[in-house]
């Protein structure tokens, strides 16, 4: 028969004070463990959120991102051509030839010159990106020195409202609206007119190329009749693909780091876990042998104390899960170190995290509280009720 | 002399409660020092700038590059001593994940970095190989990199692989320099460039300018964005740690985080040991009323239970900071070149003590303020 587990229940009732000190530690942990992951997902969900999937994205071969890439026209121009590219209603070809510079900006509030991504398209540009909408004022026309300006980009920085004007690549452009593009990294972009672009900033050659494919199928016998053309050195990816390994260097590091962290923190609040356990037996050797006398097995009295311990964790999981889940009111902006330049994401909560976070808050009770329930099982009962 | 003796005896009575208080303060202590130091390795590039060198880049961004002409109007600026190119190469080196910094430089550039401490020997075989690199000790020791190793480095922003061949390898003139990059010639990248990708050629990432009068920085500064104003690629000059620190500032909100996150470690311990101190006093109780029935003052229990905590924290926390220093040299060499400069300073050492007093007596202000204003009918009746 097992103990009741109100006994194990009622033990963290009657002191309080070490019960908030012991699961408070948990719950800090449980805090780091949870924020680490959630903002990894979040990375990674911007990023992914970036590229539609079926969309491709050329670039120079080896380039990994669009800022070192070139394609230059003649090559833009091959791909264009291309069989299994869709015509948009229009019987134009959906390909849009684009720009990438980076430009320096002032955060607003801090003034800290940040990269900023600029974004030059071509006409179809918008129809590959359906998830892409403009807020305020207008979309920029083509053939002007007219720009629009994703919505996290504009909370964060100076001169980047409608009507205002920007300065950059020796002209004014003028900001005529601000476009939402689904939390993807597009959100933290300013886009205009590749051609534009291209002639404030001298350049010759494209960054990339993005295109509809006619089937998503289509990539495979497309990419290897182009890999086979001595003409172009590129790289063609599936859009979605490209952005999502444009995270892969910064997940990495978030998920190192956290998860490195989360096991160091989680061996200060196991041993605190510990002490507490260890001085509950120790306070209780009398209440033991009582128990044991009684009739109660070994095994119940170690899971007794188990219970408790566990339930120690419980409460450390619940609070930290809880403190984690107010940090998804806070968007983060850094640089994105594969790309050079500003992204913002979100902490992003998930049910996964939420049940490995759980896990791993009562998988610090169970380690916590098994030496010390070990202990109490073992106790003699004749030297346990003679204890005082 | 009783209290010592008192501390030390009630501090030794629960071995191991106290045993594994002080290896959670050895672990918490550990790693808010080496959080510390990661923290610190970030800004290590503008703590080694020089005052007398400026950077002059594109105003648009760092990626955007100068014309090679540039060179000899930066250098008709009075107060400016000597001008070099560099061009930021971001090749791979076998995989992507085998990071480190490759730089293509004019030869004046070591010139102007003296804490790159080369052989003459070696200097002289670089400046004779057109295809010869120059490779920090740190870097040769991560990759096993020799004098006339060759070295293939796949391009990113300019095509192709790269083969070099190891002329010399330098040393940093003390912890604070950067041993971890891999200069080569400026005249090799060019004219392989030119035939291969004209669209790159004749172009330079940024320059770095060496001034006679530290004091006339800002001035130099503005002269020389001057000399550029209203052309098709103005500059922006600034010194080399505003420079350094304008990287930095970009992934602040990474640097915020791990900050707050070492903090939380010592809130973590914190919770520990008040907990450990509570129970002790919760248990002692009864000892306490004794003591005060004996005829001894509250201030004197406090200074035992202050002592005590105190007593257990700095212990702990003193393996703690003596761990540090060979953990972070083994945490520095697994890293490799991903942190040029690993370096524990003083300031986290002095941060790590500061916190141990603080836990320390932290955790002692609820059971000091309960010994004292304990009753002693209370007190002797209660049982723990």
């Amino acid at each position: 028969m097992g103990i009741p587990l109100r006994y194990s229940l009622r033990n963290l009732r009657t002191r309080k004070l070490t019960t908030v000190l012991t699961s408070g530690g948990m719950a800090l942990v449980v805090f780091v463990f949870a924020a680490v992951q959630m903002l990894d997902t979040g990375l990674r969900a911007t990023l992914v959120a970036t590229g539609q999937p079926d969309n491709i994205l050329v670039t120079r071969r080896a380039a990994g991102t669009e800022i070192s890439s070139a394609v230059e026209r003649a090559q833009a121009a091959i791909i264009e051509a291309q069989p299994e590219i869709a015509s948009g209603e229009d019987g134009q070809r959906l390909v849009s030839k684009e720009t990438v510079v980076l430009i320096t900006l002032p955060k607003r509030g801090t003034g800290v010159a940040t990269n900023v991504t600029t974004r030059g398209i071509g006409p179809a540009g918008l129809e590959l990106r359906p998830q892409l909408r403009v807020l305020e004022g207008r979309m920029f026309r083509f053939g002007s020195s007219e720009i629009i300006v994703g919505q996290s980009l504009s909370r964060r920085f100076n001169g980047a409202s409608v009507g205002q004007r920007m300065r950059f690549g020796g002209r004014e452009w003028t900001v005529t609206g601000i476009f939402a593009a689904g939390g993807s990294a597009f959100d933290s972009e300013v886009w205009g007119d590749a051609d534009q672009l291209m002639q404030a900033f001298r350049r010759q050659a494209y960054s990339s190329v993005v295109a509809r494919l006619t089937e998503a199928g289509a990539l495979d016998t497309l990419a290897q009749r182009l890999e086979g053309d001595p003409r172009l050195t590129l790289d063609i990816k599936r859009e979605r693909e490209f952005f999502e390994e444009q995270s892969r260097l910064m997940s990495n590091f978030i998920s190192y780091l956290g998860m490195t962290l989360s096991v160091i923190f989680s061996v200060g609040a196991m041993i605190g876990a510990m002490i507490t356990m260890y001085s509950a037996v120790a306070n209780r050797v009398a209440e033991i042998g009582t128990l044991r006398a009684l009739g109660f097995r070994r095994a119940s009295v170690l899971w007794a104390f188990l219970f408790e311990s566990v339930l120690l964790g419980a409460v450390g999981g619940v609070v930290g899960i809880g403190l984690a889940s107010l940090m998804q009111l806070v968007q983060i902006s850094t640089l994105n170190w594969q790309s050079f330049s500003e992204l913002a994401f979100r902490f992003t909560l998930t049910p996964r995290i939420v049940f490995s976070s759980f896990a791993f808050a009562l998988l610090m009770g169970v380690l916590g509280g098994f030496l010390p329930a070990v202990r109490a099982a073992r106790l003699n009962i004749i030297d346990a009720l003679r204890a005082i | 002399m009783h209290l010592i003796k008192l501390i030390f005896r009630n501090a030794l009575r629960h071995k191991l409660r106290t045993g594994l208080t002080m290896l959670g303060l050895v672990v918490a202590i550990l790693s808010f020092g080496l959080l510390q130091t990661v923290v610190d390795a970030w800004y290590a590039g503008a703590e080694g700038a020089a005052p007398n060198r400026l950077i002059t880049r594109n105003a648009v961004s760092l990626m955007v590059p100068l014309p090679v002409h540039y060179r000899d109007k930066i250098r008709s600026v009075d107060g400016v001593q000597a001008v070099a190119a560099a061009n930021w190469f971001a090749g791979v080196y076998q995989d992507p994940k085998n990071f480190f910094p490759q730089f293509a430089v004019e030869p004046a550039y070591f010139a102007m970095f003296p804490e790159y401490r080369i052989p003459d020997a070696q200097f002289r075989a670089f400046t004779r190989d057109r295809k010869g690199a120059l490779v920090g000790r740190k870097l040769a020791q991560t990759y096993g990199f020799r004098i006339g190793d060759m070295v293939p480095i796949k391009g990113t922003i300019f095509p192709g692989t790269w083969t070099f061949v190891v002329r010399g390898i330098y040393d940093g003139a003390d912890a604070k320099t950067d041993t971890s990059q891999f200069f080569f010639h400026w005249d090799y990248l060019n004219e392989t460039v030119k035939s291969r990708t004209p669209i790159l050629a004749n172009k330079i990432g940024i320059f770095i300018v060496q001034i006679a009068d530290v004091d006339r920085a800002a001035e130099i500064s503005e002269e020389i964005d001057a000399l550029f104003k209203n052309s098709p690629a103005e500059t922006l000059t600034e010194t080399e740690k505003a420079f350094q620190i304008g990287f930095v500032k970009q992934t602040e909100a990474i640097l915020i985080a791990v900050r707050l996150v070492s903090f939380l470690v010592i809130f973590i311990i914190l919770a520990v040991m008040a907990n450990t101190m509570a129970m002790t006093a919760r248990e002692r109780l009864g000892e306490y009323a004794t003591l005060k029935a004996l005829g001894f003052g509250g201030g004197f229990l406090a200074a035992m239970i202050f002592g005590e905590s105190l007593a257990i924290a700095l212990t702990g926390s003193l393996v703690g900071v003596v761990c540090t220093f060979p953990v972070a040299a083994w945490f520095a060499a697994q890293m490799g070149t991903l942190f040029p400069v690993f370096e524990v300073s003083r300031e986290t050492v002095m941060l790590q003590s500061a916190c141990a007093v603080a836990v320390g007596a932290a955790a002692a202000l609820l059971p000091a303020r309960r010994a004292i204003r304990v009753r002693i009918v209370d007190g002797l009746r209660a049982i723990g």
